[in-house]
C-alpha cells in the first residue's frame, strides 16, 4: 500500500509522453507512405516519396504518368482521408465521452451519424429534388445537423444541457434515423442498395482531393481549440459540481464540446460514411496508456486515431485483393481484440 | 473572507427548493448548514459555488457578487469538496489535486515548478503525500476525501465549501477529516448531517427545513430541543461529553 517508485499509475507518464507522441507521429508518416504504395499496382516507398515531393514542389513533370496518377490522384487522397477520419472521429469520441461522462459515448450514440446516414441514403435512393441537389456529402451533413438540433432541443431543460438526457435523446434520435434508413433500404433497388450498404459501413475508397478540405478544416479548428480546454475537460470529467467549483463554466463548455464533436463527426461521415468503433475504442485505448488527463489524451488520440484508420484501410484493400471491404467492418474486428487486451492490463494495474 | 447569502430562492419547474435563505459566514470560522434530507443544504451550497443560479437573491464573497462575475473568478475564491466525484476513471491522486490549479491557469499555461510545489505541499498537509501516484478511485473513502481537501488547498481559495464531507466514512475518518478542516482555518461552510459534529466543529449553524432557514445562531441556540424534535422528528439532549467535557448532542427516536 506504500508508494511505488514509478512517477505515476499510468503505463506512460512524464518524459515517456513526449517520446510516445514522437514515435506515433513518425509511425504515422511511415505507415502513410507505405499505405500509399500498396495496392493493385505496388509502388515502392521511394517512388511514393518522389511523386509526393514532385507535387509539393509544384513540378510534377518528369514523373511516370501512370505511377503519378495512381499515387497522387487515387491513393494519396484516400490514405489522407483515412488518417483524417481516424483523427476526427477519435477526438469527437473524447469530447462526447467527457461531456456526458459516459464511457459508452461515441459519435454514433448521439444520432449525429444516424442523421448523416439518413441524409445520405435519401440522396442515394431518391435521386431527385432538393436532397439530390446537395449530393451525398451535402445531404449527410444536413442530416447530421438536423438530428443534432433535435437532440439539443430534447436534452435541454431551461437552457441547460443535462448529460443523461443527452444520451437518451441521442439514442432515441439515432434509432429513429436508423428506422427510416432501413425502410428506404428495403425500397431501394439492388444497385442502389450496394451503394447504401457500402456507405453505411464506411469507406474511403472513393476519396478524391475535393473531399479533404472540409475534414481538414473541421479537424484542425477543433483540435486547436481543444488543446486549450484540457484542464476544463479534466474538471468536467470528474463531475459537474466539481468542475463548477474549479471555476469552469460547465454549461458553456458542454455546449461547445457538443457542437465541436458534432461538426467533426458530420464532416467525416459526410465524405467517408459511417465508420464505427473508432471514436469509441481509440480514446479508451489512449487513456489506458497515458491516463485520463485530456492534455495528453487529445494529442495522442489525434495521432493514434490516424495511425489506426490508415492501418485498417490498408487491411480492407489487401485482405481480399483485388476486392475491397468496407472499412467499418474491420475497425471493430481489429480494434476490439486490441482494446480487450488493454482493458485486462488495466484491471491488473488497479489491483 | 466573509460570505453573505441574501434571500436566495431556487425554483425548479414550479417547485420551490429554497425559499429566501439568508446566511452569513464570518472569515476564518466554520459555519454549518444542517437539516433533514431534501431540506436544501446542497442546493444552497451550489448557489454559493456558482453551480446553480438562484432564481432570486444574491451571494457575495467578500465584496463581489458571485453571479455577476465570471466562473473562473468564483474558482479563485471558493474551493469545493462536492458529492458528485466520478470514480470511473484512472486519475492519479496527484492529477486530481493538480486540478485545483485550474482557475489559476490561462488556456495555454503549462504546469510550472510553482504549481508542482503547491500540489506537493497540499498533499503533505493532508498527510497524503505517500499516495500521490496511486489511482484516486482505489483509495478508501477517508483517503479520497482528504485528497479532495488537498485539491481545495491547491486551489488557494480563501473560502472552503464542503457538501456532507463525512458521508460514507468510518468514524475515525470522519473525525480526522473534520479536525483537518478545523486546522486549516479557512472561511468554511459545511453541510453536515451529524448534529454532534455540527456542535463540536461549527462556530455558527443555519438550520434548513423545507427550503427555509428556520434558525440561525450558535449551536446551543439552534439545537433547541423542541426545534430538533419538530424538524428532525427525534428527541435530543445536550449533555457534557464524558471524554472531553464539551457539549455533546445525543438523540433518540420518539416512541
Amino acid at each position: 500500500m506504500r508508494p511505488t517508485a514509478r512517477s505515476g499509475p499510468h503505463l506512460v507518464s512524464g518524459a515517456g509522453f513526449a517520446v510516445l507522441l514522437v514515435v506515433l507521429a513518425v509511425a504515422l508518416v511511415g505507415i502513410t507512405a507505405f499505405a500509399i504504395g500498396v495496392g493493385t499496382v505496388d509502388v515502392p516507398v521511394g517512388g511514393v516519396a518522389r511523386v509526393v515531393w514532385g507535387h509539393l514542389r509544384g513540378d510534377p513533370a518528369g514523373l511516370d504518368p501512370l505511377t503519378d496518377q495512381i499515387v497522387w490522384e487515387f491513393r494519396t487522397p484516400r490514405v489522407l482521408l483515412a488518417g483524417l477520419a481516424g483523427s476526427g472521429l477519435s477526438v469527437a469520441g473524447v469530447c462526447l465521452q467527457t461531456l456526458v461522462r459516459n464511457p459508452l459515448a461515441d459519435p454514433y450514440l448521439f444520432g449525429v451519424s444516424a442523421g448523416a446516414s439518413l441524409g445520405a441514403v435519401i440522396a442515394l435512393t431518391s435521386g431527385v429534388g432538393l436532397v439530390a441537389g446537395l449530393g451525398v456529402a451535402g445531404a449527410a451533413f444536413a442530416g447530421s445537423l438536423v438530428s443534432l438540433g433535435v437532440v439539443f432541443a430534447m436534452a435541454q431543460r431551461g437552457g441547460r444541457l443535462i448529460g443523461s438526457s443527452l444520451v437518451l435523446a441521442g439514442v432515441a434520435v439515432a434509432y429513429l434515423g436508423t428506422a427510416v434508413t432501413s425502410y428506404l433500404q428495403l425500397q431501394a433497388n439492388p444497385a442502389e442498395l450496394r451503394g447504401v450498404m457500402f456507405w453505411m459501413l464506411g469507406s474511403v475508397a472513393g476519396a478524391s482531393w475535393d473531399d479533404l478540405p472540409v475534414v481538414v478544416v473541421a479537424t484542425a479548428v477543433t483540435a486547436v481549440w481543444l488543446t486549450t480546454q484540457g484542464r476544463s475537460m479534466n474538471a468536467l470529467s470528474v463531475g459537474d459540481d466539481t468542475a463548477a467549483g474549479l471555476g469552469v463554466d460547465v454549461h458553456r463548455l458542454r455546449v461547445l464540446l457538443l457542437v465541436a464533436a458534432s461538426l467533426l463527426t458530420a464532416a467525416v461521415v459526410s465524405v467517408a460514411g459511417g465508420i464505427g468503433f473508432v471514436g469509441l475504442v481509440v480514446p479508451h485505448a489512449v487513456r489506458l496508456v497515458v491516463g485520463p488527463d485530456h492534455r495528453k489524451v487529445i494529442p495522442v488520440s489525434l495521432v493514434a486515431g490516424a495511425v489506426f484508420l490508415v492501418l485498417v484501410d490498408l487491411v480492407t484493400r489487401t485482405v481480399d485483393r483485388p476486392n475491397e471491404m468496407p472499412v467499418g467492418i474491420f475497425t471493430a474486428a481489429l480494434g476490439a481484440p486490441f482494446f480487450l487486451v488493454l482493458l485486462r492490463k488495466r484491471k491488473r494495474a488497479l489491483r | 473572507m466573509r460570505v453573505r447569502v441574501d434571500g436566495v430562492s431556487v425554483v425548479v419547474d414550479d417547485t420551490t427548493i429554497l425559499g429566501g435563505v439568508d446566511l452569513v459566514a464570518e472569515a476564518s470560522t466554520i459555519t454549518g448548514i444542517i437539516g433533514p434530507n431534501g431540506s436544501g443544504k446542497s442546493t444552497l451550497l451550489r448557489c454559493v459555488y456558482r453551480a446553480l443560479r438562484p432564481t432570486t437573491g444574491a451571494v457575495h464573497i467578500g465584496p463581489d457578487d458571485v453571479w455577476r462575475s465570471s466562473a473562473r473568478k468564483a474558482g479563485l475564491r471558493t474551493a469545493v469538496v462536492a458529492q458528485d466525484h466520478d470514480l470511473d476513471n484512472d486519475y492519479s491522486v496527484r492529477e486530481i489535486v493538480a486540478m485545483g490549479r485550474t482557475p489559476h491557469k490561462g488556456m495555454l499555461d503549462r504546469d510550472t515548478a510553482v504549481d508542482r510545489t503547491i500540489v506537493d505541499d497540499a498533499l503533505e498537509r493532508v498527510r497524503m503525500g505517500w499516495a500521490a501516484h496511486r489511482v484516486f478511485a482505489t483509495l478508501s473513502g477517508g483517503e479520497r476525501q482528504r485528497a479532495l481537501v488537498a485539491r481545495a488547498l491547491a486551489q488557494e481559495a480563501p473560502v472552503l465549501l464542503l457538501d456532507e464531507p463525512t458521508n460514507h466514512l468510518d468514524i475515525g475518518a470522519q473525525l480526522e477529516l473534520l479536525d483537518l478542516v478545523r486546522e486549516l482555518g479557512l472561511t468554511t461552510i459545511a453541510a453536515l448531517h451529524d448534529l454532534d459534529h455540527a456542535t463540536a466543529y461549527c462556530r455558527r449553524l443555519v438550520l434548513l427545513h423545507g427550503g427555509k432557514a428556520v434558525a440561525e445562531g450558535t449551536p446551543a441556540e439552534v439545537l433547541d430541543v423542541d426545534r430538533v424534535a419538530e424538524v428532525f422528528g427525534v428527541r435530543s439532549a445536550v449533555v457534557p461529553h464524558p471524554l472531553t467535557g464539551r457539549p455533546h448532542v445525543v438523540t433518540a427516536s420518539i416512541g
